[in-house]
This record gives structure tokens, sequence and C-alpha cells, in this order.
């Protein structure tokens, strides 16, 4: 018997298409704009660039609001527990079909190397592109460097700190599109994040201290510790 | 399925409406159209010289013209007197020398090097009558004047050649006195098309064509568009024009720019006007000068001097430019060039008469350009460079000003005796400075900046000719970081190796994955 759960919802789905939209694109404009490519023309890209940084902002105001209105944002609180059982699922584990050794519930959705993974960026590398994205198109804005004492004289520490994040974020977008494979079979990540329901063996499923959230869609927004 | 269709297309509308309301539109601003329609408009003279009894009579000779003209312009002649057009020097502080007297009168330069000693041959392009020595010439004399060059709109009057900067004999003064009125195109580009003794020899931007430019050479000057005139952009107040060149000036001051019609932010994109705090707006709007005839690019006199059956020859390229001159040596030429590039905050250093050279390893700037990315003066500006071997005393370590031009031989000038010792002696003798006897040639370059053959905003230098790793225009200005065009070889190694090893991580990763579960279902699993 399987059955399913409701991991993702609206919003969240929405946020997180959004947001790899949006980054994927701001990588090839990016990388134009770095000279490592040349696609969009070099006016377009930086044109284009600019805009996606502003839709990038306006969404992430959002996405802050809805993790604090929803207490989502205890879901990325690096923890310890489990840490060495999920590196050895990924090392050894998986290669002997072993089952996952974090169960995703609503209240728990993520195992501990995300946690890691996906709080650093949101902590550090996604504010530390957007510091510096607006440092790059703001930093003699508007006093065109007649404060002295504002005066950045040459964007090349910024240039170089911006362009280190997107090499970081490349990789991890690399690897994070390698570990949607890696679920219950190769496409059950993927539908979960686009239809927000994973599916579950029931035998795994009794493991799981919160069997009944599949039942009602909205159980995770009342339920929090 | 349903779902996702809807949500894919809500991302999709949501991303499309915010580039679309992101993206700045371009929209001409107001204040084009307006200089447009000023610049255009008709105007109606105030005056008519045609009707002015004075004039009403035979010139015998050009004095006359210039004693009528102050019989009414009473004042102006004092103007015009304190000029640089007239005086040929000005007081022009430079940085390190103090106040120096700089202008035609004194300064070297990198063609036909310095008038001094050559003036009845080089005042052709004085505003002055009888000019063949400027140390006897009466700078006080008011009918020296000569006020026809300037404001003679029949374009009939011209100046005789080798006469001190006498008119033709045969001009119908009383006719032309009759004509005149705000200088035009003819009236400037008489002398500056042609300085150093042919058509765009010097500048590069300014030469024949820019008499009835089309519009593709010059987007203001062009003759089937607005059609401005020199005046209209070189403002002049009582007899001072705006707007000088940096090989007789040193300071920042009365420049004719670019920004007082069309401000310092003209562009519609926050990005592009960005840039104009560092770049100038020809760095970007002229992408190419000489656009329709050569300009010279390389003089070297060292090769002057030779005869063919005792007689002075000339070669020419395939355009008609001459490539050797028995009395210059020998050049090269260009056409439709790009320019060179470099920061300039306005102020220039001078290499003047009597100025020794201590280090003849490097080619000498004959006019230093001062500025840096580090200094908020400064601005990436397009310069013509002109190279050239100029002669030079290895005792003395000075340039040597010769002595050029006579109307006869055997006074030592090289045009006539081909002889470069004793136009060397005779020439330093008259700017009263030491020869040691001894001639050689050193490389020297001089700086032009390009300021016209503006091409429309279409035909603009794009973003990737500079901002581009391969063969940048701004490849030589090395002092600042500029996007795709420099990176950080360590983030660059390092972002490229990290990318390499999670895709082989995964790789990797995968392929265990295949590999064995292939095997579970084999064993039954």
């Amino acid at each position: 018997m399987k059955h399913k759960v409701y991991i993702y919802r609206a919003f969240e789905r929405f946020w997180h298409w959004m947001q790899a939209i949006i980054i994927f694109f701001m990588a090839v404009t990016g990388f134009e704009i770095h000279g490592s490519i040349t696609f969009f023309g070099y006016a377009n890209a930086v044109k284009y660039h600019n805009a996606a940084a502003y839709a990038f902002m306006i969404l992430i105001v959002f996405a802050i609001f809805w993790h604090f209105a929803t207490g989502e944002w205890r879901q990325y609180l690096p923890t310890g527990e489990n840490m060495m059982a999920q590196i050895n699922y990924y090392l050894i584990g998986m290669f002997r079909n072993e089952p996952h050794p974090t169960k995703k519930t609503v209240l728990s959705k993520l195992n501990p190397l995300q946690k890691l993974v996906y709080f650093s960026l949101k902590i550090l590398v996604i504010p530390a592109m957007v510091i510096s994205g607006l440092l790059y198109m703001f930093y003699r804005y508007p006093q065109k460097g007649a404060i002295v004492g504002l005066n950045i004289d040459s964007i090349e520490g910024i240039a170089v700190f911006h362009t280190a994040g997107a090499f970081m974020l490349l990789s991890f977008i690399v690897v994070h599109l390698y570990l949607v494979t890696t679920g219950a079979d190769i496409t059950s990540n993927l539908k979960a994040m686009i239809t927000g329901y994973e599916e579950f063996e029931d035998a795994d499923n009794e493991k799981t201290n919160n069997s009944n959230s599949s039942k009602t869609q909205n159980s995770g927004i009342e339920v929090s510790k | 399925m349903k779902r996702i269709v809807i949500a894919l297309l809500l991302i999709g509308l949501v991303l499309i409406i915010s580039i679309g309301i992101l993206i700045p539109k371009e929209t001409e601003k107001p204040p084009l159209s307006l200089l447009r329609a000023k610049l255009t408009s008709k105007k109606v003279p105030v005056v008519d010289h045609t009707k002015f009894a004075v004039l009403q009579k035979v010139f015998s000779d050009p004095r006359q013209v210039t004693a009528a003209c102050i019989s009414c312009h009473t004042e102006r002649h004092k103007e015009v007197m304190k000029s640089n057009h007239w005086n040929w020097e000005k007081p022009e502080y430079i940085q390190g020398r103090g106040v120096v007297y700089l202008g035609k009168k004194n300064a070297i330069n990198n063609f036909c090097i310095g008038t001094e000693g050559n003036e009845t041959s080089c005042a052709k392009c004085h505003i002055g009558f009888g000019m063949t020595d400027a140390k006897t010439f009466s700078f006080t004399d008011s009918t020296n004047i000569d006020c026809l060059i300037c404001h003679d709109n029949t374009e009939t009057y011209t100046k005789a050649p080798e006469k001190g900067g006498a008119p033709m004999g045969n001009l119908d003064l009383a006719n032309i006195a009759r004509h005149v009125g705000k200088p035009k195109r003819s009236n400037c580009g008489v002398c500056h098309f042609f300085g150093g003794g042919g058509n765009n020899v010097k500048h590069g931007d300014l030469e024949k064509s820019m008499f009835e430019p089309a519009k593709d050479v010059d987007v203001h000057m062009g003759v089937d568009g607005v059609n401005l005139q020199c005046v209209d952009c070189h403002k002049t107040e009582n007899h001072n024009i705006s707007g000088k060149m940096y090989s007789l000036s040193s300071m920042n001051r009365n420049r004719a720019t670019c920004e007082q019609c069309h401000s310092e932010n003209p562009h519609e994109d926050a990005v592009l006007n960005r840039h104009t705090l560092k770049v100038a707006c020809q760095t970007c709007h002229i992408p190419t000068y000489a656009k329709v005839n050569a300009t010279k690019t390389e003089w070297d006199w060292s090769t002057a001097g030779k005869l063919k059956n005792g007689e002075p020859y000339e070669e020419d390229d395939k355009d008609g430019n001459h490539t050797y001159l028995s009395i210059k040596g020998s050049f090269k030429w260009g056409k439709n060039l790009k320019p060179e590039y470099i920061w300039f905050n306005g102020t220039a250093n001078h290499y003047l008469l009597g100025d020794t050279v201590s280090d003849t390893s490097k080619p000498l700037t004959i006019n230093k350009l001062n500025g840096a990315y580090n200094d908020k003066d400064s601005k990436i500006i397009p310069v013509k460079i002109h190279r050239a071997r100029q002669p030079f005393d290895p005792v003395t370590k000075m340039l040597i000003q010769p002595k050029l031009y006579s109307d006869k031989k055997g006074e030592g000038a090289l045009w006539k005796d081909f002889n470069w010792k004793r136009a060397a002696e005779v020439g330093m003798r008259d700017v009263n400075l030491p020869f040691s006897g001894q001639i050689a040639f050193i490389q020297t370059n001089m700086y032009w900046p390009v300021n016209h053959m503006v091409s429309s905003k279409e035909n603009s230098v794009k973003c990737i000719e500079c901002h581009t790793s391969q063969g940048s225009r701004l490849a030589n200005l090395k002092d600042f970081y500029m996007p795709a065009r420099d990176n950080n070889p360590i983030v660059e190694y390092a972002g490229i190796g990290a990318l390499l090893l999670s895709l082989l991580g995964i790789l990797l990763h995968g392929t265990m994955r295949i590999m064995t579960s292939r095997k579970m279902k084999t064993r039954g699993l």
C-alpha cells in the first residue's frame, strides 16, 4: 500500500520555483556580464540581470514573511541529530538500498544535511549576493564618489566577491539537481515539489510519528513545536 | 496536471510583469528635441553690411578693411588682441613648472616642429598681416588684425602662401567686406583642417570633409541633419572662443564640452549614466575617426633630405597622401581609425624648447595629458597618438628646432639647402639655444584628443567592445577592474574547480547507484 503525504504547501512551491527560475536566469545573465558566455548581448544581460535582481528581492521579502508567519523558519535550524546517519546514507546506505534515515513529514521535511546547506544559503550566501549585488549597482549612487567618506574607489572587490558567490550558488545547483533524483524513486522528490504530495510506502509511514497529517492538508499550520 | 499548468502560467505572468515594469523604457528626453528645435531655427541678421557707407569703396590694402571695421566696432580689436589666435601664446600654469607662456610662438609639436624662424610660412594661419618674424611683428598695431579670415561669409577670402599672413592679391576686398558675419565652418576649417601642412595631418577628426559633412560623418554638423557650425558649440564671448587643443594648453579651463548642451546624465539608462563619471562622452560616441580622408599617424624626420638628381621629390600612396617628401621625411597614414584611450583630467604638461631629455630609450611625450583611474577628475578619453622621429642633440639632450623655411637658398633652411646640420645650427641660434653640432633622431609622441566626428547613438561603441577579455578597446588601461575584461584568477580557478568537482562527484555517485541497483536486482532484492 502506498499513501500520499502533503509536504510542500502552495506558496512554498511557488517560492521555490520562482527562486529556481530567477537564480537560473541571473546565472546566465550574470556570467554574461562576467564575460564567460555570450547570449542576450551585453547591454541586455545587464538590464535583465538588474530587473531580475529586483524580482528576486521582492520574492525574498514575501518568502521571509511567509517563513515567519507560518513558523516554517524552524525547519531550517541546523541540527547535529541524525547527521552522521544521513552522511552514511549518501556515502554507503544508498548503494545498499537502505531506507532514508530521515522521514519527511510536514513538521520536519528536511534532513540534517539539507538543514545545514539551506540554512547557510539563507543566512550567508543569498544575503551576501544581495548586498554585494546592491553595492555593485549603487556603489557610486547617488553621491557619485563626491563624498570621500562613502567612496568606494574600485568595483573590483565587490565584483570579485559577487562572482565567488555566483560560483558557490552554481555548484549548489548542480548538486541540488542531482540530489532531486535520490528520493523514494527517481522522480518522487520532483513530483513532491510540483504537486506538494509525496508518496510513501505504508511500512515506512508507520515509523513516523505523525501519520495523520496525510489526511488534512493544512495540519502543519496549526501544529508547531 | 491542471494545477501544474496554472502554476507555471502564474509564474510566467509574474516574471513577465516584473521584467516589464523594471526595465526602463527608451524614450527620448525632451531636452534633445528642444535643442534640435533651437538649433535649427533660422536667425535673421540684425544688420546688413551691404548698406554701410564706409564699405562702399575700393580697398587697395586689407589694412584699410580692418580700419573700416574698427570705425564702427570701436572696441572689438581690443578683444581680438587679447586672444590666443592673435598672440600665439597665453599664460598657462603647469603643475611642477609654474606659469609658462605657451603657444604657437614657442611650442614644439610633432609635425613641422615649431614656428620660430619659420613664421613667413607658418603665419599663413595667423589672424594678422605681415608676421614674417614674431620677434619684430607689432602685436599692438590694430590694423595688423585680419578680420576677414574669420568673418568673410563669401568663402572667397584666401591667404597667400609664404607671405606672413597677407591675403592673395586678386581678391574683391570691398565685396568681401560687405558680406561679413558670424564665422562659418569654412572660416575655421581653412586653418584648423589643414594644420601641419596638409589636409587632416594633425587632428584626424577635423579635415576638409567637415566643411559640408554628411550626418554619418558628424551627427552634429551633418548638412543633412542639424547642420551645426563650429561656433554653435565653441561658444564665444568677446572674441574669447571656448575650447582648445592640449598641444598648446595645460589648464582645465575654457573648454567646450558635450555636457554644456547634453547635461552630465543624458541617458535614459541609469547604468549608462553612471559611466559618465569615469568615461567621457567621446569615448563611446566616436567609434572611429578620419572617417572620410586619412590622417597622418607617423612622421619620420630622419629620412628627410634625400634628393633625386639634386632635386627634392615626393612619393604618394594610391589615395594621393604623401608617403615621402624630401623636405619632411616619411609618413604613414590611417583612415577609419579606432582611437587609443587614456585617462585625462584636463591638465597637461609639455616639452618646452630647451628642456633636456634624460631617458631616450622610450618615446618622449611632447604633451603629457595627465590622468589616472584614481584621480576623481579623470575620465577615459579617445586620442589620436601621433608618433614621430624628431631631430635631437645627443650632447645637449635637447630637441632641435631646425630652420625649415626660407624663400631662398643659402640661409640654412632645410627645405632649400637640405643640410640638417646647417638647419639645426641656424634654427637653434634663432631661439637662443646651444647646438653641439651633432644630430640624432628620437621617438616623440603627441596626444590629440578626438572630439569631433561624433556618430549617432545607434552607431556608438557597443558595451562588448570594451567589456571583453578579447581585444577590448580599453585593453591598455590596466589601472582598474572592468567587468568582463578582468577577473580574479584565484576566484576563477576555485569557482570552476568547485563546479567541476561537483559534476565529478555526482557522476561518480550516480554511476555507483546504477551499478549497485543492478546488482541488487540480479540478487532479487
